[in-house]
């Protein structure tokens, strides 16, 4: 018996880390927004290592926050390390990255759902959509619970025809020991959209009093822990170690032993896992000359013994786990708590979605996540964001928000995705943008916090922080261009200690910054009556000056990048119609059905001939039809 | 892309004469005012629209390259309806080529197939009844150009960039599996490793830059071999081309010595004639013609000047000399044509274009200038056989390798001023995608799968 149980302006399925930040931005928006979860125990659930951040990945999260998102608060209130990588390979690719207590993790981003105005968080397992015509109209739940929405945004992560595999054991299961999701499944089906096949894994998680920490080498976090927030301002915490092993020959012996009892190698498992993150036994196959792999063992918070094995994601049998983890130098008595496993689900190719990531085919239908062929928290995050943010948009008839390439990794992401597709869950990477040493962790608040505003996500607190922050930049480039010093025989010396040249003249601040070898708390030391900024306005004024070389070519890059990028093509154009067009670039345009000209011309197998042409048409069909068009 | 500003020949190469040099888009006039000199002192940026101004091109380093007539017409009142220059030069092929190189080097891109008339459209020049014959005008240049390019692909060329650009993808791959992977054991470059393999990068890049169009012929000479049977004419065809009466062979046929080179100029154009002892006045030409010795001096030829005798028309000879030949860049001298002219070659048509069929009397020395224009035109379209196998004819080509040049000494340059690994690699892509341009891959996939396939990555 099926009831009207409420109506909303957007409904989230799941609260996954996509489906949290897609529910906060809808309702911090102004929308009536449900959020449902298969089950409160698992709100942001963090399924695999206990970690936020890293490269790419790190600058991912700086990005929501920017946009006003959650999940770099949420962080910086429950991590218990906190680490800078790459910090020796240029600003662009600093990455922060945390280990985080997952139950705190997840108890903090339920409370924040839980007390968010306008959003309400239920549990309840949805059976199926409600579309009429062309447009989503609400969700039905196994319990009859009818909720109407005009906007529906999916983020079911793995649990769509989720599927457990331990070596020859298999059942129907989400992920840890949670129930599947088979009935939602079917109903994105019978609306049309297709569905693929993904598998990925995770590896087995031990218990800390069984290991013998003095065989492993201590991994400690930073002294000065950095923040993910651009709001947060907690400095100190106590952090705890990571610790560092590797294995042994005994081990890939075992793996080798066993091999024939992997359901990766024995054809049990169809769908594609991701190349970044490889079993075990792939990396031993593959890799066989390698005599060993690194081991990270992770806490997986301050009030658990359990810890995450790092490096050693499998699908060999229950008993060979243990076996093999058993050769580790360190875990030579360690007691398995839970088994490592691969797990297969559906995704929706994201070929299917718009860059607001609403599908082509159902209007007000969104999706994000996992779902969309991807791996990770912080992709999956990202994606919620601006499926919540542009389901509200939608909700109001405004138009979607959209992050270009050149705007933020959010955007290559999104891109990626939709224009290009993925045939193994796409992990974020630094070398897969183009403007990276614009698209800096340190500037992801210049770069999107005035986008967050204008859609009515970022509150008046962060814009007056980000206002602030931006002027202090500017006053400081400015007073340094217009500041200089005089080549007194002190700033000889202090030049050439510090292995630069000598000045002739008056030399201007800036122009000293700008040497590789100056850096601005250098110029600090030289000046004295340096004004006390904060630090991350300091960096920032050192990095904008020092890498401006840089930064104008690709300013320039992008200039030419977003010309193609503003060119729209129209919604009515027929591919069919044009003569000229190869017969791949017409199939390949015809399934994408590309926004800009731009995002065209990244489609493989469409070449810059098929562009000009394209071109050459849109300017006919727009001559012959001014006034309407 | 629609906002740079291109360039192109836009009448047919011919092989004397006027050809024009088009330039459009907004920088046409600074680019071109960077190596135009009036005569007259006059600036091209204070032209009047549709005069004519009249000087040199001089190229970067103020070399004199032709002689020229510049017209500059703003837009929208031109063909592209933006700023267009066009350059009409003298000096012929050569001229013309080299003015176009050098208004590339002042900072014109290559115009794509058909990319004026396309700029002409978008621009609102030409009418909607024009859309279609643009359109067809794209696909039909680029259908060539493809074809060009395919068949460059499968040579040398294609073979050469493709190893450049897999040492670039993978010195790339271990930076970038550095900075995405930083806590997997993978061994980091050191700067020193980054330094000595980006020499390695430039200095093979270089080579190719070098031979380039004409750099191999001027360095080396083009190897060119006179053949024809007994008393044709090619030792005075050879006196000709160097210009003096000398005997630069023995007397006696096959004894002295076995090949004899001899270095010319034609018209800047150097020329290693090189005449086969063997094939000299001899009893059973073919016989000796079938010597390894002769063998090798054919198979190294980049040219070779076939001689026929216009007065005994096509003999039994001849036409074994052909069978030998015919395989090369051949070009046919019909001497004696002060006796005869009617002649009959049409066995050979089918071999040679007409162009390369050339009427001499040697005698009175006429058609020596015809065959000298032909060489040179052979040279700097890159016809000529050596060119061919040495690798880079094409301007658009050259002009990748220069573009991929320049971001390759811009990690040499990172390097120098201690700058962060992450900057290099902005140009270690920018050099990949670069030599990627002319191969026709530029899809950043490769460096994902290339970092996968080499490190040990994962969780």
């Amino acid at each position: 018996m099926e009831y009207l149980a409420g109506e909303y302006d957007v409904i989230v399925i799941g609260t996954g880390h996509a489906g949290c930040e897609a529910a906060l931005a809808a309702a911090r928006m102004g929308c009536k927004t449900l959020v449902l979860t298969l089950n409160m125990e698992n709100v942001a659930f963090m399924p695999c290592n206990p970690a936020v951040g890293g490269p790419a990945k790190g600058h991912l999260v700086r990005e929501i926050d920017a946009l006003g998102g959650e999940m770099g608060i949420n962080t910086d209130e429950t991590n218990i390390q906190v680490r800078m990588l790459n910090t020796g390979k240029g600003p662009a690719v600093h990455a922060l990255r945390a280990q985080a207590d997952k139950k705190l993790y997840q108890a903090r981003m339920k409370k924040v759902l839980e007390n968010q105005e306008r959003l309400d968080l239920k549990q309840a397992l949805v059976e199926r959509l409600l579309v009429k015509g062309e447009s989503v109209e609400g969700v039905v739940t196994r319990t009859g619970a009818v909720f109407k929405a005009r906007a529906v945004v999916i983020t079911t992560g793995t649990f769509l025809r989720g599927r457990i595999i331990i070596g020859d054991v298999s059942y129907s299961g989400g992920p840890n020991g949670q129930a599947p999701s088979l009935g939602l499944a079917e109903s994105l089906k019978e609306i049309g959209l297709e569905l693929g096949r993904f598998k990925t894994g995770t590896p087995p998680r031990v218990n800390r009093r069984s290991i013998d920490f003095s065989k492993m080498i201590i991994q400690p976090g930073d002294e000065k822990p950095h923040n993910f927030s651009f709001m947060s301002r907690k400095r100190y915490r106590e952090q705890i170690p990571c610790w560092l092993t590797y294995t042994s020959e005994e081990t890939h012996k075992i793996i080798r032993e066993n091999l024939h009892r992997s359901p990766l190698y024995s054809g049990m498992i169809e769908g594609i896992g991701p190349r970044y993150c490889p079993s075990i036994e792939d990396k031993v196959v593959r890799f066989a000359d390698k005599p060993n792999h690194q081991i990270f063992l992770e806490p997986e918070g301050r009030d658990t013994e359990e810890m995450y094995v790092q490096g050693f994601s499998t699908s060999l049998p229950e008993d060979v786990q243990i076996k093999m983890l058993r050769t580790i130098p360190g875990l030579e008595r360690v007691e398995m708590m839970r088994t490592g496993y691969a797990i297969e689900y559906d995704y929706l190719p994201p070929t299917q979605l718009k860059l607001s990531l609403e599908t082509k085919k159902i209007k007000g239908l969104f999706s994000a996540g996992q779902l969309n062929g991807t791996s990770g928290y912080e992709e999956a995050a990202a994606q919620g964001i601006i499926a919540g943010i542009n389901a509200a948009l939608y909700v109001r008839d405004r138009e979607p928000l959209i992050l270009k390439r050149s705007d933020a990794y959010i955007g290559v992401l999104i891109d990626d995705l939709v224009t290009k597709g993925t045939n193994e869950p796409y992990r974020i990477m630094t070398s897969r943008a183009e403007y990276r040493l614009l698209l800096r962790q340190d500037n992801a608040d210049l770069r999107l916090t005035q986008m967050g505003r204008s859609v009515g996500l970022v509150d008046d607190e962060r814009y007056r922080v980000f206002e602030q922050k931006s002027r202090l930049i500017e006053q400081e480039k400015n007073r340094l261009a217009e500041t200089s010093v005089a080549p007194l025989e002190e700033v000889q010396n202090f030049l050439l200690s510090k292995g630069s040249s000598e000045i002739k003249q008056h030399t201007l601040l800036i122009d000293l910054l700008k040497r590789p070898e100056i850096s601005y708390a250098d110029l600090r030391r030289l000046m004295g009556d340096f004004p006390d900024l904060p630090e991350e306005v300091a960096e920032q004024v050192e990095v904008q000056v020092k890498y401006e070389g840089y930064i104008k070519r690709q300013l320039e890059q992008v200039e030419r990048f977003k010309k193609l990028e503003n060119k729209k093509i129209p919604e009515w154009i027929v591919y069919d119609e044009i003569k000229g067009l190869s017969t791949e670039a017409r199939q390949k345009l015809n399934k994408l059905r590309p926004l800009s000209v731009g995002q065209a011309s990244r489609i493989s197998g469409v070449s810059p001939a098929d562009i000009s042409i394209l071109l050459v048409y849109m300017e006919q069909k727009r001559r012959e039809a001014p006034e309407e068009a | 892309m629609v906002d740079d500003t291109i360039a192109a020949i836009s009448t047919p190469i011919g092989a004397a004469g006027i050809g024009i040099v088009r330039v459009s888009g907004r920088q046409a006039i600074p680019i071109v005012e960077k190596i135009f000199r009036s005569l007259k002192k006059r600036k091209l940026a204070d032209a009047r629209n549709y005069s004519l101004l009249y000087g040199h091109i001089v190229d970067l380093e103020g070399r004199v390259i032709d002689e020229v007539l510049v017209s500059v017409m703003r837009g929208p009142h031109s063909f592209t309806a933006e700023d267009v220059v066009e350059i009409n030069c003298h000096g012929g092929v050569v001229a013309v080529r080299k003015t176009l190189e050098t208004v590339f080097r002042a900072g014109a891109r290559p115009a794509e197939p058909g990319e004026f008339s396309k700029r002409a459209f978008l621009n609102g020049r030409l009418d909607l009844a024009q859309a279609e014959s643009v359109m067809d005008l794209i696909n039909a240049k680029t259908e060539k150009s493809l074809k060009v390019a395919v068949n460059q692909l499968e040579g040398k060329l294609s073979v050469e960039i493709k190893k450049i650009r897999a040492e670039l993808l993978e010195l790339l791959a271990h930076i970038e599996a550095g900075i995405d992977f930083p806590e997997h054991d993978i061994e980091e470059v050191s700067r020193s490793q980054i330094e000595q393999k980006t020499r390695d990068i430039l200095g093979k890049i270089d080579a190719l830059i070098d031979s380039a169009g004409t750099g191999k012929v001027f360095r080396e000479g083009l190897r060119t071999v006179i053949v024809g049977k007994p008393n044709v004419g090619k030792s005075s065809l050879l006196n000709a081309l160097l210009k003096e009466k000398r005997a630069i062979v023995t007397d006696i046929p096959g004894t002295t010595r076995d090949v004899i080179e001899e270095i010319v100029s034609i018209r800047g154009i150097p020329l290693k004639l090189v005449d086969t002892a063997g094939i000299r006045e001899t009893e059973d030409l073919v016989e000796k013609i079938g010597v390894q010795k002769t063998k090798e001096v054919f198979e190294e030829a980049d040219l070779v000047l076939f001689m026929i005798d216009a007065s005994t028309g096509i003999t039994e000879d001849d036409r074994d000399i052909f069978r030998l030949v015919k395989g090369k860049r051949n070009l046919v001298i019909v001497n004696k044509t002060d006796i005869r002219r009617d002649i009959d070659i049409s066995d050979m048509e089918k071999y040679v274009e007409k162009e390369d069929v050339i009427e001499t009397s040697l005698l009175h020395g006429r058609g020596l200038d015809k065959l000298e224009a032909r060489i040179e035109e052979l040279v700097y379209s890159g016809l000529a056989a050596g060119q061919e196998e040495l690798l880079v004819t094409n301007i658009r080509h050259k002009n990748a390798l220069e573009k991929a040049r320049r971001s390759v000494e811009g990690v040499l340059k990172a390097l120098d001023a201690h700058l962060p690994t992450d900057c290099m690699a902005i140009d270690l892509k920018e050099a990949y995608d670069s030599l990627g341009e002319i191969t026709g891959e530029t899809v950043s996939e490769d460096l994902i799968d290339q970092i996968f396939s080499r490190f040990c990555i994962g969780k």
